[in-house]
């Protein structure tokens, strides 16, 4: 039997709160080079999915085949308020580590070019934008090289400069052979991609209250 | 896992938390003010003798030194857990007790070192003898760590509850006891010229135990309040 | 399957777990009110007075197990604690929670026991000698863990939670326990101590009688308790349903 190649399987999956489930159980199989985009209603469980993925939490049911390391970007941005643009990036950069050819303040400049936040590098973290905080997130999408991404809902607050700068970095992931999981959760949608589609419902039948 | 070496991760860290607490420093200060006036209150409830007052020393102001650690404990997670950057650490593939470690000691610079610089004062206060003030000074250099150390573990625990503040107090405080209770009897025995190394031979072993065996706790405690 | 692992599903699965325990519980009241009888009786009638303390001794029948046990569940917390963190086993998580009051109430009871036992002998209700101060800060750790349960929503979370608090204090626990009396022996406090080192049979056997009784209880209460958590957390389930359905016809 051939050894599992994909970058990522799941079979059925799924994630107990309050001794129900959040979502019903969800199986697919990832292949380099693709891009699944995971839709589904508010509250249905999408970023508890990729939570799951990304190994933050243990699944109640079902089995995660992830061979190697995720890059996972949620809704928080991981961003000082009382850092600078370049000192958050920079952190993040020393405290992870780069494969990339050239390390430092070199590599720092030209991803802050790249996200498009040149003009407000030296800028506190809490001065910038809903949109800004955003781009300064994906800044981690250029310095990791993990093949494989897990990206919550990484369209919005951008803007439309944003989204053509988050495609052209996604398009250049997979056609290097990465992969990516994506949440949406409407209108916002990668354009111009091969797409795998995965619906999630909600497991929840009744208003989660307080604890028993 | 992570393609970043442990002591390079460990030590973007703590520089990461330096420039954060240098930003804020004012902030800093405000547990150092409540040690001060706690200790203040101390004389002004129970009367200025000043036998009465080198009686209780040792035990008030290590007392107020736990006190004041407490105050600063709520905070040593909740901004990075709150923002996300936890996350993004607990995923780094670093050990979660090496991060947790270097947020401690982070926090003992900022936070509990303060407190040993500042005891001569509080001895001069609470009218403490010359012959305990070194060993005050020691027995806070070796017991704010732990404290440190200990609080850390409350403060994993509670980072993600919104008024952990309170509960962390009753989760560490019982925990502490045998601090207070080796740091106290120490700072007395070397004013009435008693042998005293042996209580901080104790102390010294217990930051050992608490070197090796908080963080691991605390990254439990951080990977469940994550969970 | 691995019979052993068979076996821990299948008394992790609350179903049997409730229809088990259910057997078990009657036994183990039974075992308890009989013991407790046996032991009141040879402890209160039976057993002689202290040549000290007179008759008050007879406390001690009362005090000494309920001591004990206080001890004995917050160990057995960090233990189930320890296989419910690692093993994530629900059962082990809802028995960790469900020992927690027991525990409390078995310490507040040696608490006040220990105080009317010194009352003749150091004419106050209180004071701060090493076993009573002791069974104080363990009454505080009782409660940290209780709090903390229930401060989170989530209850598997709040389990959890619950059962590192557990372990940490249990490590800490016999560390607070030599230092309170250290610092006893420090400042010369009072203590009544029967802790003496020959202990008359006649007063021996009451005393491990209720001992053993006290087990009894534990193990009768925390199942009761175990399973009404049970019910609540699952009253949306299958099983429960059922269950109130065939009460209920």
């Amino acid at each position: 039997m051939p050894i599992n190649s994909h970058m990522l399987s799941i079979s059925g999956l799924s994630f107990e709160r309050y001794f129900e489930r959040v979502f019903e159980p969800v199986s697919f199989d990832l292949a380099a080079g693709s891009l699944l985009l995971v839709t589904g209603a508010n509250g249905c469980g999408k970023t508890t999915l990729l939570r799951l993925l990304a190994g933050l939490l243990e699944p109640s049911e079902g089995e995660i085949h992830c061979p190697q390391q995720a890059l996972y970007a949620g809704h928080n941005p991981a961003i000082k308020d009382d850092l600078s643009v370049e000192e958050n990036i920079r952190f993040w950069m020393r405290f992870m580590g780069t494969r990339k050819s050239n390390p430092g303040n070199g590599l720092c400049q030209q991803i802050i070019e790249e996200i498009g936040l040149a003009p407000v590098a030296l800028q506190e973290g809490r001065t910038l934008s809903a949109g800004q905080r955003k781009r300064c997130s994906l800044a981690r999408l250029l310095f990791c090289d993990e093949a494989l991404w897990l990206l919550d809902e990484p369209y919005s607050n951008l803007d439309h400069e944003g989204i053509v700068m988050l495609d052209r970095i996604l398009r250049a992931h997979l056609d290097a052979g990465g992969a990516c999981v994506m949440t949406t959760h409407g209108s916002l949608r990668p354009e111009g991609f091969d797409l795998q589609e995965c619906h999630m419902q909600s497991g929840r039948h009744h208003y989660a209250g307080a604890a028993a | 896992m992570s393609r970043q070496s442990a002591p390079t991760a460990f030590a973007a860290l703590l520089r990461r938390d330096f420039l954060l607490a240098y930003r804020r420093r004012a902030e800093l200060l405000q547990p150092l003010v409540f040690l001060l006036v706690v200790i203040t209150l101390f004389p002004l409830g129970v009367g200025p003798s000043p036998k009465l007052l080198a009686n209780i020393a040792p035990g008030v102001i290590w007392i107020a030194a736990l006190l004041a650690s407490v105050l600063s404990l709520d905070s040593l997670f909740r901004s990075d857990y709150e923002d996300g950057t936890l996350e993004q650490m607990v995923l780094s593939g670093q050990s979660l007790a090496l991060i947790a470690l270097a947020r401690t000691v982070a926090h003992w610079l900022v936070a509990g070192l303060p407190i040993v610089l500042l005891s001569p004062l509080l001895a001069m206060w609470m009218n403490l003898p010359d012959a305990g003030v070194p060993v005050l000074i020691k027995s806070l250099a070796i017991g704010t760590p732990v404290l440190s150390l200990i609080g850390a573990i409350g403060g994993a625990l509670t980072v993600s509850l919104k008024r952990g503040g309170q509960l962390l107090s009753l989760l560490v405080f019982p925990l502490y006891i045998p601090l207070l209770i080796l740091a106290t009897s120490a700072v007395s025995a070397a004013v009435v010229e008693l042998p005293y190394t042996g209580q901080l031979g104790l102390m010294f072993s217990g930051l050992i135990g608490a070197l090796t065996l908080a963080p691991f706790a605390t990254a439990a405690a951080l990977k469940l309040s994550l969970s | 399957m691995n019979p052993i692992v068979l076996f821990f599903h299948k008394t992790g699965s609350p179903p049997w777990f409730y229809r088990f325990s259910g057997y078990l519980i009657p036994w183990l009241w039974a075992i308890f009110i009989v013991l407790t009888a046996i032991g009141l009786y040879l402890g209160l009638f039976r057993a002689p007075a202290d040549y000290q303390q007179g008759e008050t001794v007879r406390i001690m029948y009362l005090h000494v197990p309920t001591a004990w046990m206080s001890m004995l569940i917050y160990g057995m917390m960090a233990v189930m604690g320890f296989i419910a963190l690692v093993w994530r086993i629900r059962i082990m998580e809802v028995l960790v929670v469900a020992s927690a009051p027991i525990g409390a109430a078995f310490t507040i009871i040696a608490l006040i026991t220990g105080s009317l036992w010194g009352r003749p002998m150091w004419g106050t209700y209180w004071v701060w000698d090493a076993r009573l101060t002791s069974e104080l800060v363990l009454l505080f750790l009782y409660f940290g863990v209780i709090a903390l349960y229930n401060a989170f929503d989530e209850p598997r979370k709040a389990a959890r939670a619950a059962s590192l608090m557990s372990i940490v204090g249990a490590i800490n626990l016999p560390i607070i326990y030599f230092s309170v009396e250290w610092w006893n022996t420090l400042h010369q406090g009072s203590s009544f101590g029967s802790k003496g080192s020959g202990i008359h049979p006649d007063m021996l056997w009451p005393l491990l009688i209720m001992a053993t009784a006290t087990k009894f209880y534990y193990g009768a209460n925390l199942l009761s308790r175990a399973r009404l958590i049970l019910l609540k957390q699952d009253n949306r389930k299958r099983w429960v349903q059922e269950l109130l359905a065939k009460e209920n016809s």
